[in-house]
């Protein structure tokens, strides 16, 4: 499905570099200036306090939101105003922060729904769903088992996921976003309201996503412990600007860091 | 402290049940009673207990021919009530915008085939014209209407469906004019006629257009539900009813989706306006049966397919059953506002409906 010209990204390559990006809501700066990139293969944190800007920056890049100043590149393509399911398209999925499921469906069709784009047998075979629709749907069911495995969530497929409890909602978004099989995976507080149990075992599917699948991961986290565990590389935004942009633990030791998250003393 | 006990060993039943119980042990004594005052000769004809709760039974059972006439015409007319409301839980669901002009899009889908075979194109290149309208409506409401007013309340999308009503009877009318127009069922091979069925010492007459009504709705009915839960696009217009920030993440395009859903409802009201044409005729005066679909998606809760269709048959037989039994009692006339009472009440008592979707809240 991708472009014949577009170019091979290998390991350690910019997969997606953000320039010079801002973002003004009426007067309100929710991003000034930010430049940043994601290598293909590495886990890049967004830290910063509340307020700083993370989950704009992130909305920014899947097109929720167009930067108002500034340009982001993916795959070396310049994109100024990408919609959402463009995004999707070229390879974009995401996590929400406060979990945003199809709380009717179960978890199977919610995680099946996250192969829509990989599904593109037309509307007439979907409407008799017979033939190559239906051989489709059977081929994409696999993979969708495959993704349940992987996450341990069997227990609860045929579940409405309204119903479950907060932590495996979390998974079965997960699961939704792996759906895509995407080049780019985006989770916005993947282990937020979780117990310590579940901190370990969303940490340990983070990173088996990055290293069996090789999918390249941005997250935005608070647990710090967490960040600098699983991170390669971390970005620190406050009130919308970049303060700084390193690995883990030279940012642990930066002294505007410090201060951004515990102030300095007067 | 044995008293105790027991008293929390007994509590038995749930208090629903106990509700129902008590409701039939009421039902039950209601009947007695009236049963042994007739007999007794304390109430009779004139008596207006008896006329409301006696004479109507009486005559039920008295003439079940008549009884069986009364619900295939209800169960006929609630089909096709059902295949409305279908029309604007589609809408409802993937976009919660409640479209007004649903009504209207019954009578341009049916005008416009009506009016295309005036103009001398063959019935079932007419018949494949019409959808295409239907289509080219959907893209552009989407386009003109629905985009724009992205992120707008809903009330807004509502007045904007306003419009489009205004907007359609002008068209309809500009193009084919305002005389009501005969249904050209002969040219689409629609049955014609009825059977007589001895039953019950009586004759039961079915028109056979209305076995084709019944039968052509339930077949559609049943396609759209498959269609709704085992395929790609059924599955991603419920995300998109579920969440459409979520929806968008997974590369559902809400455009897509819209256009996909405004399509559907509008074939359902060219199949409502072909079958409602062929037992009338086809006129502007049929939006008022869309107006009908209130009370149904009151009774079945507005994001229910399973909703309309029972929220239908429900109104449908309840409004022809009253109508013949308890109708003359207040000079008749009563099918009119009847649908609108029993939806009064359920409002009063049970506002999501019969099958509307509780909000599952996790707090």
């Amino acid at each position: 499905m991708r472009a014949p010209d577009s170019p091979v990204i290998t390991k350690g390559d910019v997969l997606l570099a953000v320039e010079n990006v801002s973002l003004r809501f009426g007067g309100v700066k929710a991003l000034s200036d930010v430049s940043f990139d994601i290598r293909k293969g590495e886990i890049r944190a967004i830290i910063g306090p509340n307020g700083a800007g993370k989950t704009s920056m992130l909305n920014c890049i899947n097109g929720f939101y167009h930067p108002t100043d500034g340009s982001i590149t993916f795959k070396g393509e310049r994109r100024p105003k990408m919609r959402p399911h463009v995004a999707a398209r070229g390879g974009i999925a995401r996590t929400f922060q406060n979990v945003a499921l199809f709380k009717g469906m179960t978890t199977l069709d919610n995680i099946m729904a996250g192969r829509s784009l990989k599904m593109r047998k037309g509307f007439f075979w979907q409407v008799l769903r017979h033939g190559p629709a239906l051989r489709e749907e059977i081929e994409h069911r696999r993979v969708v088992e495959d993704i349940i495995d992987f996450l341990e969530i069997q227990a609860i497929r045929k579940v409405p996921v309204g119903k479950l409890a907060y932590g495996l909602q979390k998974r079965v978004e997960l699961g939704r976003a792996l759906a895509m099989e995407p080049e780019l995976l985006l989770l916005d507080e993947p282990m937020a309201g979780m117990n310590l149990e579940e901190k370990e075992d969303m940490s340990r599917f983070v990173l088996d996503v990055n290293q069996q699948f090789g999918t390249t991961i941005a997250l935005i986290e608070h647990d710090m412990g967490v960040v600098m565990d699983l991170s390669d590389r971390v970005v620190v935004l406050e009130y919308g600007r970049k303060i700084a942009d390193a690995k883990p633990d030279e940012v642990k030791r930066d002294e505007r860091v410090i201060a951004a998250y515990l102030g300095v003393p007067h | 402290m044995a008293s105790e006990a027991a008293a929390i060993r007994k509590p038995g039943l749930d208090p629903r049940a106990m509700t129902w119980l008590l409701a039939l042990l009421g039902l039950a004594a209601l009947v007695a009673v009236l049963t042994l005052a007739t007999r007794t000769g304390v109430i009779g004809r004139g008596n207006l207990i008896y006329d409301v709760l006696v004479d109507p039974f009486v005559l039920m059972v008295q003439s079940p021919d008549l009884l069986v006439q009364t619900l295939w015409e209800g169960l006929v007319s609630g089909v096709l009530y059902a295949l409305i409301a279908l029309g604007f839980v589609l809408i409802f669901k993937a976009s919660g915008v409640f479209n007004f002009a649903q009504g209207i899009m019954v009578v341009f889908a049916a005008l416009t085939l009506v009016g295309l075979h005036e103009k001398g194109v063959p019935a079932f290149l007419a018949l494949i014209l019409a959808i295409g309208v239907m289509f080219v409506l959907a893209f552009a409401v989407e386009r003109i209407v629905l985009k724009p007013l992205v992120n707008q309340p809903d009330i807004i999308l509502f007045m904007a469906t306003f419009g489009l009503t205004y907007f359609l009877i002008g068209l309809g009318e500009l193009i084919f004019g305002g005389n009501p127009k005969q249904m050209i069922s002969r040219e689409l091979y629609l049955p014609q006629g009825s059977t007589d069925l001895q039953m019950f010492g009586g004759l039961v007459r079915l028109q056979h257009i209305d076995i084709a009504a019944a039968v052509i709705a339930s077949l559609m009915i049943a396609a759209l539900a498959v269609f709704f839960s085992k395929t790609r696009i059924g599955r991603a217009l419920r995300a998109v009813a579920d969440s459409h920030k979520a929806a968008l993440s997974v590369g559902i395009s809400l455009d897509q989706i819209w256009v996909i859903v405004w399509f559907t409802a509008g074939i359902v009201a060219l199949v409502t306006g072909i079958m409602w044409g062929a037992r009338s005729d086809v006129s502007f005066a049929l939006q008022i049966i869309a107006l009908k679909a209130l009370p149904v998606l009151i009774l079945g809760g507005f994001t229910s397919i399973p909703g309309a269709i029972v929220g239908g048959l429900i109104i449908g037989v309840g409004e022809k059953v009253g109508e013949f039994y308890w109708g003359p009692l207040l000079g008749g006339g009563i099918e009119t506002w009847l649908a609108y009472m029993i939806a009064l009440l359920f409002l009063l008592y049970r506002p999501q409906g019969l099958f509307g979707e509780r909000i599952i809240e996790r707090v």
